[in-house]
């Protein structure tokens, strides 16, 4: 069979298209273009908005397949997979790339094994290969002590997730760019589902952290409870969301939601700020493709600061409320200037 | 309730070493532990035997050697263990190995449940779970970070997402892949480690199982490293010792400086 084109997993949410699908859209355009292809996109979902379905063609997208019915509202393995390897069957890609989210890192593997072909996870490049036209994918790999290089060469389509938050989301090149969009209405026998979702519990404090454009990290060095309000504080002024090394989570002082690293979160933001963080391989396997890194340690041979942009070697409760002050101060007086 | 855990033996994260010059993982010499992650899947394992009745087996494809990491599994609970291993396995990538996996699961017979890690911290792709949930067209739970009940052949999980958990209800046999906060694993006891030094661990080889050869391996593979190289991690990092108060004011400020220059302040 003839395999062609780019695609794309877009993400929806209560019919709105995700941020990482737009993300896919830049690392997709790179692809397509090198290869002299179309990019396609695939959403599954019920009542997506239709003008967010026309803003991915905005953004560069040349067809846009959304395949809707109530049971695709949310995320369910079963009817999710069928529809994706219906789309794998009518239009057969030559590759598809997904966010390296809860979705995706659990829909790709389950569709790449039926379909027989090659999936590589958590890509922090991918390129087209000169002469062969082979997807080369790049990842960390051993908590990010080394880097693989990837290939797919014998079969079809190549598969590969990335990190959300680790490209910048396309722009839109031009209102109401043509392109083609398909609604589809699936095969109820595709709907089928073992699994029910009988409930939801949303995040109680923090903003989700894999989203988080800045992430402030309170480690061991803040020494008890109480002092978690420190970093809050510095994280609030910063606009920033914050987490927690496994020795913060395991004495009970955040909860593990908060927790980066090799048994948590593996997280990518623009800004990372680690507060009294020794930077263990196993927190750094979590954060250090993180943008820039910003380290607060009073011991000048903590490991944090090998893999820190901007280091401040002094005591963290000292520094920070002074970080705090002359941040949230800043901020004041940009608005007192702009008025 | 029969319950397979597939767990992995991978080398010691911190001791991981490469050849500079060939640009391979230097695996000599470096100590093997079970992947922590799997440890979650073993004790949740373990406590829904205690609570529901039933048997835990532990399963692990590699090396002749990864018969410790199952050893280890006993000790802390778990009833019995395979081990499938074979020279023509070797260079599986995630797509061989979970198919090796789901025929050495169907050689163990009937389980309600598999309970894998989220991931391996060596290959750290999180995809053995689901793919073999794929294979042996069973549901997938990934994620999971609390059970709440097993009852009437469903399990009731929650699922850890990006903005929140998910409370979901699945048929059995289903497949979980578990995160760090679905248990706190035991210790091995003195009566686990005598039972796991004296328990009898059958291998699977490719005879044994059900297998295309050219399906598994190097060979087999859909994927292929092209190459490995030492990640960039030189980040010149401008580091201000800040003792003093006049120091701090300095590094302080230092620093919005350095956030204004990267268009984050
Ligand atoms: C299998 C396994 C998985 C793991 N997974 C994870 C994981 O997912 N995430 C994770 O984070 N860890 C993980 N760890 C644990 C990891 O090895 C470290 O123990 C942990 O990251 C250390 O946390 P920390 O930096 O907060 O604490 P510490 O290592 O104790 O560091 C505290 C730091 O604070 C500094 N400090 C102290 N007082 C002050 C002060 N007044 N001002 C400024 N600085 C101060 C100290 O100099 C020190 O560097 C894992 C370990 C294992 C074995
Ligand atoms: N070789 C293996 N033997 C047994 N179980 C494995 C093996 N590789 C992966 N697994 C299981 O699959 C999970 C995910 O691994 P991975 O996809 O390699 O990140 C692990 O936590 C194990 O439960």
């Amino acid at each position: 069979m003839n395999h062609s084109d780019v695609w794309i997993l877009a993400e929806q949410e209560d019919g709105k298209i995700l941020r990482i699908s737009h993300e896919l859209i830049t690392r997709g355009l790179l692809l397509s273009q090198k290869r002299g292809c179309k990019l396609c996109a695939m959403v599954f979902g019920s009542n997506i908005n239709e003008s967010d379905l026309q803003d991915m063609v905005d953004r560069g997208v040349d067809r846009v397949v959304a395949v809707e019915a109530p049971g695709l509202s949310n995320f369910l393995v079963e009817p999710y997979s069928a529809c994706m390897q219906d789309i794998l069957s009518k239009y057969s890609p030559e590759i598809i790339l997904g966010g390296a989210t809860s979705t995706g890192r659990t829909l790709l593997p389950y569709v790449a094994m039926s379909a027989y072909t090659g999936l590589t996870a958590d890509c922090t490049g991918l390129d087209i290969e000169d002469g062969t036209n082979n997807l080369l994918q790049t990842r960390p790999a051993i908590g990010g002590n080394i880097m693989a290089t990837i290939k797919t060469p014998d079969f079809r389509p190549q598969m590969a997730t990335v990190r959300p938050r680790s490209t910048k989301p396309a722009p839109v090149l031009q209102k109401g760019r043509k392109g083609k969009i398909v609604r589809l209405k699936p095969d109820s026998k595709l709907l089928n589902s073992r699994i029910l979702r009988t409930g939801f519990i949303p995040n109680e404090e923090e903003q989700s952290l894999h989203e988080a454009e800045i992430v402030v990290v309170a480690g061991r060095g803040i020494k008890k409870t109480e002092n978690v309000q420190l970093i809050r504080d510095l994280a609030n002024a910063l606009g920033g969301t914050l987490a927690a090394t496994r020795d913060v989570v395991d004495r009970g002082w955040l909860s593990y939601p908060h927790q980066v690293g090799l048994s948590g979160k593996t997280i990518s933001p623009k800004l990372y700020v680690g507060v009294g963080v020794s930077g263990a391989i196993q927190h750094l396997a979590g954060m250090q493709t993180s943008e820039t890194i910003i380290a607060i340690n009073s011991d000048p041979e903590a490991q944090i600061f090998k893999v820190a942009d901007f280091g401040i070697v002094g005591d963290l409760f000292e520094v920070v409320p002074a970080l705090t002050k002359r941040i949230k101060d800043g901020k004041f007086n940009d608005v007192k200037i702009s008025k | 309730m029969r319950i397979i855990v597939p767990i992995k033996q991978v080398p010691e994260t911190k001791s991981v070493k490469m050849d500079e010059k060939t640009g391979t993982v230097i695996r000599e010499g470096v100590e093997s532990i079970i992947n922590p992650l799997d440890l979650y899947a073993i004790e949740i394992a373990v406590q829904l035997k205690e609570s529901n009745g039933g048997e835990v087996i532990a399963l692990s494809m590699g090396p002749p050697k990864a018969v410790e990491a199952l050893r280890e599994a006993i000790a802390m609970g778990v009833d019995s263990a395979v081990l499938v291993s074979d020279r023509a396995f070797a260079g599986s990538d995630t797509w061989a190995t979970s198919y090796v996996l789901a025929e050495a699961v169907r050689k163990i017979g009937q389980y309600d449940l598999i309970i894998c890690g989220e991931r391996a911290t060596d290959g750290d792709t999180g995809q053995v779970g689901p793919e073999m949930a794929s294979y042996l067209k069973m549901p997938v739970v990934s994620y999971v970070n609390k059970v709440v009940k097993v009852a009437n052949g469903k399990i009731v999980t929650h699922r850890l997402v990006e903005e929140g958990s998910e409370i979901l209800e699945s048929e059995m046999p289903c497949l979980l892949t578990v995160v760090k906060e679905v248990s706190d694993p035991r210790l091995p006891t003195l009566r686990g480690k005598q039972k796991a030094r004296k328990a009898d661990i059958p291998v699977f080889g490719l005879k044994d199982l059900d297998l295309d050869p050219k399906k598994i391996g190097l060979a087999g593979s859909p994927t292929k490293v092209v190459k490995i190289f030492k990640p960039k991690v030189a980040r010149e990092c401008e580091k201000i010792v800040a003792r003093d108060e006049e120091k701090i004011k300095e590094a302080v400020g230092k620093l919005e400086g350095f956030l204004k220059k990267k268009e984050i302040l």
